[in-house]
Protein backbone atom coordinates (compact mmCIF):
# COMPACT_ATOMS: atom_id res chain seq x y z
CA UNK A 1 0.00 0.00 0.00
CA UNK A 2 1.53 3.31 -1.01
CA UNK A 3 0.37 6.32 0.86
CA UNK A 4 2.13 9.46 1.30
CA UNK A 5 0.00 11.60 4.59
CA UNK A 6 1.43 15.11 5.86
CA UNK A 7 0.09 16.76 9.26
CA UNK A 8 0.07 20.54 9.89
CA UNK A 9 3.89 20.38 8.29
CA UNK A 10 5.81 23.63 7.63
CA UNK A 11 9.20 23.67 6.38
CA UNK A 12 11.35 26.80 7.58
CA UNK A 13 14.82 27.29 6.05
CA UNK A 14 17.17 29.10 8.72
CA UNK A 15 19.12 31.47 6.37
CA UNK A 16 22.64 31.33 7.57
CA UNK A 17 24.61 34.44 6.52
CA UNK A 18 28.46 34.37 7.06
CA UNK A 19 27.92 35.66 10.72
CA UNK A 20 25.70 34.36 12.21
CA UNK A 21 26.77 30.75 10.97
CA UNK A 22 29.82 31.09 12.94
CA UNK A 23 30.25 29.91 16.65
CA UNK A 24 31.85 33.44 17.87
CA UNK A 25 28.86 34.94 17.60
CA UNK A 26 26.48 32.00 19.51
CA UNK A 27 29.16 31.85 22.27
CA UNK A 28 29.35 36.10 22.30
CA UNK A 29 25.66 35.98 22.24
CA UNK A 30 25.58 33.78 25.32
CA UNK A 31 28.06 36.16 27.09
CA UNK A 32 25.80 39.05 26.70
CA UNK A 33 22.90 37.08 28.31
CA UNK A 34 20.61 36.63 25.28
CA UNK A 35 20.85 32.86 24.18
CA UNK A 36 17.83 32.30 21.65
CA UNK A 37 20.81 33.06 18.73
CA UNK A 38 18.37 30.88 16.73
CA UNK A 39 15.84 33.78 16.85
CA UNK A 40 18.36 36.09 15.32
CA UNK A 41 18.31 33.80 12.06
CA UNK A 42 16.14 34.76 9.93
CA UNK A 43 13.47 32.31 8.40
CA UNK A 44 12.13 31.83 5.23
CA UNK A 45 8.86 29.70 5.35
CA UNK A 46 8.94 27.63 2.23
CA UNK A 47 5.46 25.78 3.21
CA UNK A 48 3.27 26.15 6.08
CA UNK A 49 0.84 24.34 7.89
CA UNK A 50 0.29 21.65 4.59
CA UNK A 51 -1.96 18.92 5.01
CA UNK A 52 -2.06 15.90 2.34
CA UNK A 53 -3.23 12.18 2.46
CA UNK A 54 -2.35 10.87 -1.20
CA UNK A 55 -3.25 7.30 -1.70
CA UNK A 56 -2.23 4.42 -4.40
CA UNK A 57 -3.51 5.35 -7.82
CA UNK A 58 -3.34 9.80 -7.08
CA UNK A 59 -1.76 11.39 -9.95
CA UNK A 60 -1.32 15.12 -8.61
CA UNK A 61 -0.40 18.07 -10.73
CA UNK A 62 0.75 20.21 -8.69
CA UNK A 63 0.58 24.17 -10.15
CA UNK A 64 1.54 27.65 -8.93
CA UNK A 65 3.91 30.44 -9.70
CA UNK A 66 7.77 30.85 -9.16
CA UNK A 67 8.74 30.36 -5.21
CA UNK A 68 5.21 29.31 -4.62
CA UNK A 69 7.08 26.17 -3.07
CA UNK A 70 6.36 23.32 -5.55
CA UNK A 71 9.49 22.25 -5.33
CA UNK A 72 10.06 22.17 -1.84
CA UNK A 73 6.37 20.62 -1.25
CA UNK A 74 8.00 17.88 -3.78
CA UNK A 75 11.19 17.09 -1.70
CA UNK A 76 8.91 17.33 1.61
CA UNK A 77 7.16 14.21 -0.05
CA UNK A 78 9.84 12.82 -1.15
CA UNK A 79 11.30 12.36 2.26
CA UNK A 80 14.37 15.16 1.59
CA UNK A 81 12.73 17.46 3.99
CA UNK A 82 11.22 16.52 7.28
CA UNK A 83 8.93 19.00 8.69
CA UNK A 84 10.37 21.10 11.27
CA UNK A 85 6.92 21.48 12.33
CA UNK A 86 4.10 18.98 11.74
CA UNK A 87 4.69 15.31 10.63
CA UNK A 88 4.74 13.53 7.83
CA UNK A 89 4.69 9.70 7.05
CA UNK A 90 5.72 8.29 3.54
CA UNK A 91 5.64 4.67 2.72
CA UNK A 92 6.60 3.49 -0.68
CA UNK A 93 9.59 3.42 -3.19
CA UNK A 94 10.11 7.02 -4.17
CA UNK A 95 11.67 8.14 -7.39
CA UNK A 96 12.20 11.46 -7.74
CA UNK A 97 13.52 13.70 -10.67
CA UNK A 98 14.06 17.21 -9.77
CA UNK A 99 16.60 19.69 -10.99
CA UNK A 100 18.90 18.28 -13.16
CA UNK A 101 22.37 18.63 -13.37
CA UNK A 102 22.47 18.74 -9.85
CA UNK A 103 22.42 15.48 -7.95
CA UNK A 104 24.21 14.04 -10.71
CA UNK A 105 28.10 13.75 -11.21
CA UNK A 106 29.38 15.83 -14.20
CA UNK A 107 32.42 13.79 -14.32
CA UNK A 108 31.49 10.71 -14.91
CA UNK A 109 30.07 9.03 -17.71
CA UNK A 110 26.20 8.66 -18.09
CA UNK A 111 26.53 4.64 -17.55
CA UNK A 112 27.84 5.66 -14.35
CA UNK A 113 25.38 8.37 -13.69
CA UNK A 114 22.67 5.51 -14.52
CA UNK A 115 23.73 2.99 -12.10
CA UNK A 116 24.35 5.62 -9.28
CA UNK A 117 21.85 7.06 -10.05
CA UNK A 118 19.81 3.39 -9.85
CA UNK A 119 21.46 2.43 -6.53
CA UNK A 120 20.39 5.17 -4.60
CA UNK A 121 16.76 4.60 -5.49
CA UNK A 122 17.13 1.14 -3.97
CA UNK A 123 18.32 -1.29 -7.19
CA UNK A 124 21.36 -3.04 -6.75
CA UNK A 125 23.99 -3.39 -9.20
CA UNK A 126 23.24 -6.59 -10.78
CA UNK A 127 19.49 -5.09 -11.45
CA UNK A 128 20.87 -2.27 -12.83
CA UNK A 129 23.24 -3.65 -14.90
CA UNK A 130 20.14 -6.05 -16.57
CA UNK A 131 18.35 -2.42 -17.35
CA UNK A 132 21.15 -0.57 -18.57
CA UNK A 133 20.92 -2.06 -21.80
CA UNK A 134 16.85 -0.77 -22.03
CA UNK A 135 17.93 2.56 -20.70
CA UNK A 136 20.06 2.95 -23.51
CA UNK A 137 17.65 1.91 -25.82
CA UNK A 138 14.74 3.94 -24.57
CA UNK A 139 17.36 7.13 -24.10
CA UNK A 140 18.89 7.09 -27.85
CA UNK A 141 21.99 7.87 -26.03
CA UNK A 142 23.45 4.99 -27.47
CA UNK A 143 27.20 5.85 -27.40
CA UNK A 144 27.20 9.41 -25.81
CA UNK A 145 26.32 7.02 -22.57
CA UNK A 146 30.37 6.33 -22.46
CA UNK A 147 30.79 10.47 -22.62
CA UNK A 148 31.24 12.43 -19.47
CA UNK A 149 27.78 13.96 -17.86
CA UNK A 150 29.18 17.52 -18.68
CA UNK A 151 28.97 17.13 -22.18
CA UNK A 152 25.18 16.56 -22.24
CA UNK A 153 22.70 18.96 -22.94
CA UNK A 154 19.68 19.66 -20.75
CA UNK A 155 17.45 17.16 -22.30
CA UNK A 156 19.76 14.64 -22.48
CA UNK A 157 20.27 14.70 -19.04
CA UNK A 158 16.39 14.76 -18.56
CA UNK A 159 16.48 11.71 -21.01
CA UNK A 160 18.94 9.73 -18.90
CA UNK A 161 16.59 10.92 -15.28
CA UNK A 162 13.78 9.58 -16.83
CA UNK A 163 15.26 6.34 -18.23
CA UNK A 164 16.31 5.31 -15.01
CA UNK A 165 12.71 6.08 -13.36
CA UNK A 166 10.62 4.68 -15.74
CA UNK A 167 12.52 1.46 -15.56
CA UNK A 168 12.94 0.58 -12.14
CA UNK A 169 8.99 0.39 -11.27
CA UNK A 170 8.96 3.11 -8.39
CA UNK A 171 6.07 3.09 -6.17
CA UNK A 172 5.97 7.12 -6.14
CA UNK A 173 7.00 9.25 -8.25
CA UNK A 174 7.85 12.91 -8.09
CA UNK A 175 8.44 15.26 -11.29
CA UNK A 176 9.73 18.60 -11.09
CA UNK A 177 8.96 20.89 -14.25
CA UNK A 178 12.27 20.53 -15.29
CA UNK A 179 11.09 17.49 -17.37
CA UNK A 180 9.43 19.94 -19.83
CA UNK A 181 13.03 20.14 -21.64
CA UNK A 182 13.12 17.36 -23.65
CA UNK A 183 11.89 17.94 -27.20
CA UNK A 184 8.67 16.65 -28.46
CA UNK A 185 9.42 13.53 -30.04
CA UNK A 186 11.27 11.98 -26.79
CA UNK A 187 8.43 13.18 -24.67
CA UNK A 188 5.84 11.47 -26.38
CA UNK A 189 7.63 8.19 -26.31
CA UNK A 190 8.46 8.84 -22.34
CA UNK A 191 4.74 9.79 -21.76
CA UNK A 192 3.69 6.21 -22.73
CA UNK A 193 6.14 4.52 -20.25
CA UNK A 194 5.18 7.57 -17.85
CA UNK A 195 1.22 6.66 -18.28
CA UNK A 196 2.09 2.83 -17.95
CA UNK A 197 4.05 3.58 -14.71
CA UNK A 198 1.85 5.12 -13.26
CA UNK A 199 -0.88 2.84 -13.56
CA UNK A 200 1.20 0.52 -12.54
CA UNK A 201 2.72 2.34 -9.37
CA UNK A 202 0.07 4.17 -8.06
CA UNK A 203 1.33 7.56 -6.75
CA UNK A 204 2.49 10.07 -9.09
CA UNK A 205 3.10 14.45 -8.09
CA UNK A 206 4.10 16.25 -11.31
CA UNK A 207 4.59 19.47 -11.15
CA UNK A 208 4.11 21.62 -14.25
CA UNK A 209 3.29 24.77 -15.78
CA UNK A 210 1.96 23.18 -19.51
CA UNK A 211 -1.96 22.61 -19.09
CA UNK A 212 -1.28 19.93 -22.37
CA UNK A 213 1.05 17.91 -19.45
CA UNK A 214 -1.25 18.34 -16.59
CA UNK A 215 -3.73 16.86 -18.65
CA UNK A 216 -1.99 14.11 -20.00
CA UNK A 217 -0.77 12.52 -16.94
CA UNK A 218 -3.03 13.63 -13.52
CA UNK A 219 -6.65 13.99 -12.69
CA UNK A 220 -6.29 15.93 -9.65
CA UNK A 221 -4.14 19.04 -8.79
CA UNK A 222 -2.48 21.25 -5.69
CA UNK A 223 -2.32 24.83 -6.40
CA UNK A 224 0.82 26.25 -4.01
CA UNK A 225 0.53 29.79 -3.22
CA UNK A 226 3.21 31.37 -0.65
CA UNK A 227 3.67 27.91 0.83
CA UNK A 228 0.39 27.05 1.27
CA UNK A 229 -2.35 24.84 -0.05
CA UNK A 230 -4.79 26.93 -1.73
CA UNK A 231 -6.66 24.10 -3.41
CA UNK A 232 -6.81 20.72 -3.55
CA UNK A 233 -9.40 18.89 -5.71
CA UNK A 234 -10.16 18.26 -9.77
CA UNK A 235 -7.59 18.59 -12.15
CA UNK A 236 -9.62 21.39 -14.53
CA UNK A 237 -11.29 22.69 -11.45
CA UNK A 238 -7.91 23.75 -9.82
CA UNK A 239 -6.80 24.62 -13.15
CA UNK A 240 -9.80 26.93 -14.05
CA UNK A 241 -9.34 28.48 -10.70
CA UNK A 242 -5.43 28.83 -10.85
CA UNK A 243 -5.88 30.39 -14.56
CA UNK A 244 -9.26 31.97 -14.43
CA UNK A 245 -10.08 30.58 -17.30
CA UNK A 246 -10.67 27.20 -18.32
CA UNK A 247 -7.18 25.54 -19.99
CA UNK A 248 -9.45 22.42 -21.23
CA UNK A 249 -11.99 24.61 -23.21
CA UNK A 250 -9.32 26.40 -25.04
CA UNK A 251 -7.56 23.00 -25.49
CA UNK A 252 -10.38 21.40 -27.23
CA UNK A 253 -11.13 24.53 -29.66
CA UNK A 254 -8.04 25.51 -30.72
CA UNK A 255 -6.18 21.89 -30.82
CA UNK A 256 -8.34 18.68 -30.81
CA UNK A 257 -5.36 16.38 -29.97
CA UNK A 258 -3.03 17.65 -27.17
CA UNK A 259 -0.33 19.69 -28.92
CA UNK A 260 2.81 16.87 -27.83
CA UNK A 261 1.31 14.20 -29.04
CA UNK A 262 0.41 15.95 -32.56
CA UNK A 263 4.34 16.36 -32.85
CA UNK A 264 5.02 13.44 -31.59
CA UNK A 265 5.63 11.36 -34.79
CA UNK A 266 3.72 8.43 -35.35
CA UNK B 1 -4.61 3.09 6.28
CA UNK B 2 -7.27 5.97 5.93
CA UNK B 3 -10.22 5.56 3.07
CA UNK B 4 -8.55 5.77 -0.20
CA UNK B 5 -10.32 9.09 -1.23
CA UNK B 6 -7.79 11.99 -2.28
CA UNK B 7 -9.52 14.69 -0.83
CA UNK B 8 -10.00 13.04 2.72
CA UNK B 9 -8.29 14.90 5.46
CA UNK B 10 -6.25 12.51 7.27
CA UNK B 11 -7.26 12.64 11.06
CA UNK B 12 -4.50 10.97 13.53
CA UNK B 13 -1.33 12.36 13.28
CA UNK B 14 1.30 9.20 13.03
CA UNK B 15 3.24 7.82 15.95
CA UNK B 16 6.43 8.06 14.60
CA UNK B 17 8.62 10.91 15.72
CA UNK B 18 11.09 12.49 13.87
CA UNK B 19 13.72 13.12 16.71
CA UNK B 20 14.25 9.62 17.98
CA UNK B 21 16.85 7.00 18.71
CA UNK B 22 15.24 4.58 16.47
CA UNK B 23 15.29 6.63 14.05
CA UNK B 24 19.13 7.91 14.57
CA UNK B 25 19.43 3.87 14.47
CA UNK B 26 17.54 3.31 11.18
CA UNK B 27 19.59 5.65 9.04
CA UNK B 28 22.71 3.48 10.12
CA UNK B 29 21.08 0.46 9.52
CA UNK B 30 19.48 2.19 6.44
CA UNK B 31 22.93 3.02 5.31
CA UNK B 32 24.73 -0.61 5.59
CA UNK B 33 21.69 -1.84 3.63
CA UNK B 34 23.25 0.52 1.05
CA UNK B 35 26.55 -0.81 1.07
CA UNK B 36 26.23 -1.25 -2.72
CA UNK B 37 25.92 2.17 -3.41
CA UNK B 38 28.70 3.79 -1.01
CA UNK B 39 30.92 0.53 -1.87
CA UNK B 40 30.41 1.47 -5.91
CA UNK B 41 30.47 5.53 -5.50
CA UNK B 42 34.25 5.12 -3.15
CA UNK B 43 35.34 3.00 -6.21
CA UNK B 44 34.29 5.77 -8.25
CA UNK B 45 35.58 8.37 -6.20
CA UNK B 46 39.08 6.71 -6.59
CA UNK B 47 38.52 6.02 -10.19
CA UNK B 48 37.37 9.56 -10.73
CA UNK B 49 40.62 11.34 -9.26
CA UNK B 50 42.90 9.75 -11.38
CA UNK B 51 41.05 9.50 -14.31
CA UNK B 52 43.07 11.64 -16.88
CA UNK B 53 46.65 10.47 -15.27
CA UNK B 54 48.44 7.81 -16.57
CA UNK B 55 49.69 5.76 -14.12
CA UNK B 56 46.03 6.52 -12.01
CA UNK B 57 45.86 5.35 -8.87
CA UNK B 58 49.83 4.35 -8.55
CA UNK B 59 49.97 7.93 -7.67
CA UNK B 60 48.82 7.11 -4.02
CA UNK B 61 51.29 4.90 -3.29
CA UNK B 62 54.33 6.78 -5.00
CA UNK B 63 53.45 9.70 -2.62
CA UNK B 64 53.17 7.56 0.49
CA UNK B 65 56.31 5.68 -0.62
CA UNK B 66 58.63 9.06 -1.32
CA UNK B 67 57.13 10.20 2.37
CA UNK B 68 57.51 6.99 4.19
CA UNK B 69 61.30 7.14 3.00
CA UNK B 70 62.32 10.66 3.38
CA UNK B 71 60.75 10.54 7.09
CA UNK B 72 62.00 7.30 7.80
CA UNK B 73 65.70 8.30 6.83
CA UNK B 74 65.51 11.66 8.40
CA UNK B 75 64.02 11.03 11.74
CA UNK B 76 66.20 7.65 12.01
CA UNK B 77 69.83 9.81 11.81
CA UNK B 78 67.77 12.36 14.21
CA UNK B 79 66.82 10.38 17.36
CA UNK B 80 70.32 7.88 15.96
CA UNK B 81 68.23 4.78 15.39
CA UNK B 82 68.82 1.57 12.97
CA UNK B 83 66.86 2.33 9.83
CA UNK B 84 66.27 -0.99 9.18
CA UNK B 85 63.58 -0.97 11.83
CA UNK B 86 62.49 2.78 12.44
CA UNK B 87 62.31 2.96 8.65
CA UNK B 88 59.04 0.21 9.02
CA UNK B 89 58.37 2.15 11.95
CA UNK B 90 57.49 5.43 10.74
CA UNK B 91 55.89 3.98 7.29
CA UNK B 92 53.51 2.08 8.97
CA UNK B 93 52.77 4.82 11.82
CA UNK B 94 52.72 7.43 8.51
CA UNK B 95 50.10 4.90 6.77
CA UNK B 96 47.58 4.49 9.59
CA UNK B 97 47.92 8.02 10.23
CA UNK B 98 46.76 9.16 6.45
CA UNK B 99 43.35 6.99 6.71
CA UNK B 100 42.90 8.92 10.80
CA UNK B 101 43.63 12.34 8.96
CA UNK B 102 41.82 11.51 5.94
CA UNK B 103 39.03 10.79 7.89
CA UNK B 104 38.83 13.57 10.22
CA UNK B 105 39.16 16.14 7.54
CA UNK B 106 37.17 14.65 5.13
CA UNK B 107 34.59 13.74 7.81
CA UNK B 108 34.22 17.82 8.62
CA UNK B 109 33.12 18.53 5.12
CA UNK B 110 31.44 15.30 4.26
CA UNK B 111 27.48 16.43 4.05
CA UNK B 112 28.42 19.49 2.49
CA UNK B 113 30.78 18.30 0.18
CA UNK B 114 27.48 16.12 -0.69
CA UNK B 115 25.13 18.71 -1.15
CA UNK B 116 24.16 18.18 -4.32
CA UNK B 117 23.14 14.17 -3.18
CA UNK B 118 21.82 14.76 -0.13
CA UNK B 119 19.32 17.87 -1.47
CA UNK B 120 18.00 15.38 -4.66
CA UNK B 121 17.89 12.25 -3.98
CA UNK B 122 16.53 10.64 -0.42
CA UNK B 123 18.86 8.73 1.24
CA UNK B 124 20.49 7.83 4.70
CA UNK B 125 22.84 10.52 5.26
CA UNK B 126 25.07 7.73 6.77
CA UNK B 127 25.17 6.65 3.13
CA UNK B 128 27.74 10.27 2.50
CA UNK B 129 29.98 9.12 5.49
CA UNK B 130 29.98 5.65 4.91
CA UNK B 131 30.85 6.49 1.77
CA UNK B 132 33.87 8.67 2.31
CA UNK B 133 35.14 5.93 4.92
CA UNK B 134 35.16 3.26 2.61
CA UNK B 135 37.26 5.49 -0.32
CA UNK B 136 39.67 5.92 2.88
CA UNK B 137 39.92 2.34 3.53
CA UNK B 138 40.61 1.95 -0.27
CA UNK B 139 43.31 4.98 0.04
CA UNK B 140 44.95 2.57 2.72
CA UNK B 141 45.12 -0.78 0.84
CA UNK B 142 46.86 0.95 -2.10
CA UNK B 143 48.97 2.57 0.86
CA UNK B 144 49.54 -1.08 2.41
CA UNK B 145 51.79 -1.87 -1.18
CA UNK B 146 54.63 0.36 0.66
CA UNK B 147 54.00 -1.69 4.08
CA UNK B 148 54.77 -5.04 1.97
CA UNK B 149 57.80 -3.65 0.33
CA UNK B 150 59.14 -1.81 2.95
CA UNK B 151 58.90 -5.49 4.62
CA UNK B 152 60.18 -7.30 2.11
CA UNK B 153 63.49 -5.36 2.04
CA UNK B 154 63.80 -4.96 6.02
CA UNK B 155 62.46 -8.76 6.57
CA UNK B 156 65.75 -10.07 8.04
CA UNK B 157 65.40 -6.89 10.37
CA UNK B 158 62.26 -7.72 11.93
CA UNK B 159 61.79 -11.25 11.71
CA UNK B 160 63.61 -12.13 15.84
CA UNK B 161 63.61 -10.16 18.64
CA UNK B 162 64.42 -6.50 17.97
CA UNK B 163 65.01 -3.19 19.35
CA UNK B 164 63.83 -0.20 17.93
CA UNK B 165 66.48 2.20 19.83
CA UNK B 166 69.77 0.63 21.91
CA UNK B 167 68.04 1.80 25.23
CA UNK B 168 63.95 0.61 23.92
CA UNK B 169 62.02 -2.35 25.15
CA UNK B 170 63.02 -5.61 23.48
CA UNK B 171 59.85 -6.42 20.75
CA UNK B 172 59.36 -9.98 20.11
CA UNK B 173 59.41 -9.66 16.41
CA UNK B 174 56.88 -10.49 13.58
CA UNK B 175 54.60 -13.79 14.14
CA UNK B 176 51.40 -14.84 13.86
CA UNK B 177 50.12 -11.67 15.82
CA UNK B 178 50.14 -9.22 12.80
CA UNK B 179 46.48 -10.98 12.00
CA UNK B 180 45.84 -8.66 14.78
CA UNK B 181 45.98 -5.39 13.17
CA UNK B 182 43.14 -6.79 10.93
CA UNK B 183 40.62 -6.43 14.00
CA UNK B 184 42.46 -3.35 15.29
CA UNK B 185 41.66 -1.93 11.61
CA UNK B 186 37.98 -2.46 12.24
CA UNK B 187 37.90 -0.66 15.49
CA UNK B 188 39.63 2.30 13.77
CA UNK B 189 37.46 2.28 10.79
CA UNK B 190 34.27 1.57 13.20
CA UNK B 191 35.41 5.13 15.30
CA UNK B 192 36.22 7.12 11.58
CA UNK B 193 32.12 6.61 11.16
CA UNK B 194 31.26 8.08 14.51
CA UNK B 195 34.04 10.76 13.91
CA UNK B 196 32.58 11.65 10.49
CA UNK B 197 29.02 11.69 11.50
CA UNK B 198 29.31 13.77 14.18
CA UNK B 199 32.45 16.43 13.04
CA UNK B 200 30.11 16.48 9.73
CA UNK B 201 26.75 17.77 11.37
CA UNK B 202 28.77 20.28 13.69
CA UNK B 203 30.28 21.62 10.69
CA UNK B 204 27.60 21.54 8.12
CA UNK B 205 25.77 24.21 11.01
CA UNK B 206 28.98 25.94 12.33
CA UNK B 207 31.21 26.43 9.01
CA UNK B 208 34.09 27.24 11.22
CA UNK B 209 34.84 23.78 12.29
CA UNK B 210 36.19 22.15 8.84
CA UNK B 211 39.52 24.78 9.33
CA UNK B 212 39.43 24.94 12.85
CA UNK B 213 39.78 20.79 12.56
CA UNK B 214 42.30 21.25 9.36
CA UNK B 215 44.49 23.26 12.05
CA UNK B 216 44.67 21.72 14.84
CA UNK B 217 45.15 18.25 13.27
CA UNK B 218 48.96 19.07 12.29
CA UNK B 219 49.70 19.71 15.79
CA UNK B 220 48.20 16.22 16.60
CA UNK B 221 50.29 14.56 13.76
CA UNK B 222 53.27 16.22 15.86
CA UNK B 223 52.39 15.30 19.58
CA UNK B 224 51.68 11.70 18.45
CA UNK B 225 54.48 8.84 18.84
CA UNK B 226 54.77 8.40 14.61
CA UNK B 227 58.05 9.77 13.74
CA UNK B 228 58.94 9.29 17.16
CA UNK B 229 58.97 6.34 19.07
CA UNK B 230 56.83 6.94 22.77
CA UNK B 231 59.82 5.12 24.94
CA UNK B 232 61.80 8.59 23.76
CA UNK B 233 59.71 10.59 25.93
CA UNK B 234 61.37 8.39 28.94
CA UNK B 235 64.77 7.92 27.82
CA UNK B 236 65.28 12.39 27.39
CA UNK B 237 65.30 12.18 31.30
CA UNK B 238 66.82 9.18 31.83
CA UNK B 239 63.95 7.15 32.88
CA UNK B 240 63.32 6.67 36.04
CA UNK B 241 60.86 10.11 37.31
CA UNK B 242 60.16 10.22 33.76
CA UNK B 243 56.54 8.75 33.55
CA UNK B 244 54.68 11.82 34.01
CA UNK B 245 56.10 12.60 30.33
CA UNK B 246 53.86 9.40 28.94
CA UNK B 247 50.96 11.50 29.18
CA UNK B 248 52.06 13.21 26.39
CA UNK B 249 51.32 10.19 24.53
CA UNK B 250 48.85 8.39 27.06
CA UNK B 251 46.18 11.04 26.64
CA UNK B 252 45.90 11.30 22.81
CA UNK B 253 43.45 8.95 21.61
CA UNK B 254 45.41 8.82 18.67
CA UNK B 255 48.37 6.88 19.45
CA UNK B 256 46.23 4.39 21.13
CA UNK B 257 44.73 3.41 17.94
CA UNK B 258 47.56 3.98 15.85
CA UNK B 259 48.98 1.65 18.13
CA UNK B 260 46.59 -1.49 17.99
CA UNK B 261 47.34 -0.83 14.29
CA UNK B 262 50.94 -0.74 14.08
CA UNK B 263 51.76 -2.74 16.95
CA UNK B 264 51.02 -5.99 15.15
CA UNK B 265 52.22 -5.02 11.66
CA UNK B 266 56.10 -4.84 13.26
CA UNK B 267 56.00 -7.57 15.96
CA UNK B 268 56.03 -5.01 18.50
CA UNK B 269 54.42 -6.11 21.58
CA UNK B 270 50.51 -5.51 21.91
CA UNK B 271 49.94 -3.91 24.59
CA UNK B 272 46.13 -4.44 26.10
CA UNK B 273 45.34 -1.56 27.59
CA UNK B 274 45.67 0.20 23.77
CA UNK B 275 42.67 -2.01 23.07
CA UNK B 276 41.07 -0.78 26.40
CA UNK B 277 41.25 2.85 25.51
CA UNK B 278 40.10 2.41 22.40
CA UNK B 279 36.75 0.30 22.68
CA UNK B 280 36.02 2.60 25.71
CA UNK B 281 36.59 5.73 23.04
CA UNK B 282 34.32 4.06 20.59
CA UNK B 283 31.56 3.23 22.79
CA UNK B 284 31.71 6.96 24.14
CA UNK B 285 31.98 8.23 20.40
CA UNK B 286 29.12 6.34 18.81
CA UNK B 287 26.88 7.52 21.96
CA UNK B 288 27.57 11.08 21.24
CA UNK B 289 27.57 10.58 17.54
CA UNK B 290 23.79 9.14 17.75
CA UNK B 291 22.75 12.00 20.21
CA UNK B 292 23.48 14.07 17.84
CA UNK B 293 22.04 12.11 14.75
CA UNK B 294 19.16 11.87 16.82
CA UNK B 295 18.66 15.46 17.06
CA UNK B 296 19.98 16.90 13.98
CA UNK B 297 19.99 13.92 11.26
CA UNK B 298 16.67 15.73 9.50
CA UNK B 299 18.06 19.09 9.76
CA UNK B 300 21.62 18.28 7.65
CA UNK B 301 19.26 18.86 4.58
CA UNK B 302 18.38 22.19 5.79
CA UNK B 303 21.74 23.27 6.70
CA UNK B 304 23.69 22.16 3.49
Amino acid sequence: MVSIDVWNASVDFPIFDAKSRSLKKLALGKVGGKIGSEGRVPIIEALHDITLSLNDGDRVGLVGHNGAGKSTLLRLLAGIYEPTRGQSRIVGKVAPVFDLGVGMDPEISGHENIMIRGLFLGMTRKQMEKRVDDIAEFTELGDYLQMPLRTYSTGMRVRLALGVVTSINPEILLLDEGIGAVDAAFMAKARDRLKDLVARSGLLVFANHSDEFLAEFCDTAIWMDEGHVKMHGGLREVLTAYKGFDPFERMHEHDPTPVLSGNGGD
Amino acid sequence: MQATSTLDQPEAPPAVKSRSFKRAFADVREAWDHRELWGHLGWQDIKQRYRRSVIGPLWITISMGTTALALGLLYSVLFKTEVATFLPYVTVGFIVWNFIVGCVTEGTDVFIANEGLIKHLPAPITVHVMRMVWRQVLFLVHNLVVYVVVLAIFFTSLNHEYRIAADSPLQPGLSWTMVLAIPGFVLLAVNAVWIALLFGVISTRFRDIPPVVNSFINLVFFMTPIVWDAGVLNRVTGGGDGDWRMLIAELNPVYHFVEIVRAPLLGHTVDWHHWAIAGGFTLFGWFAALVILRNYRARVSYWV
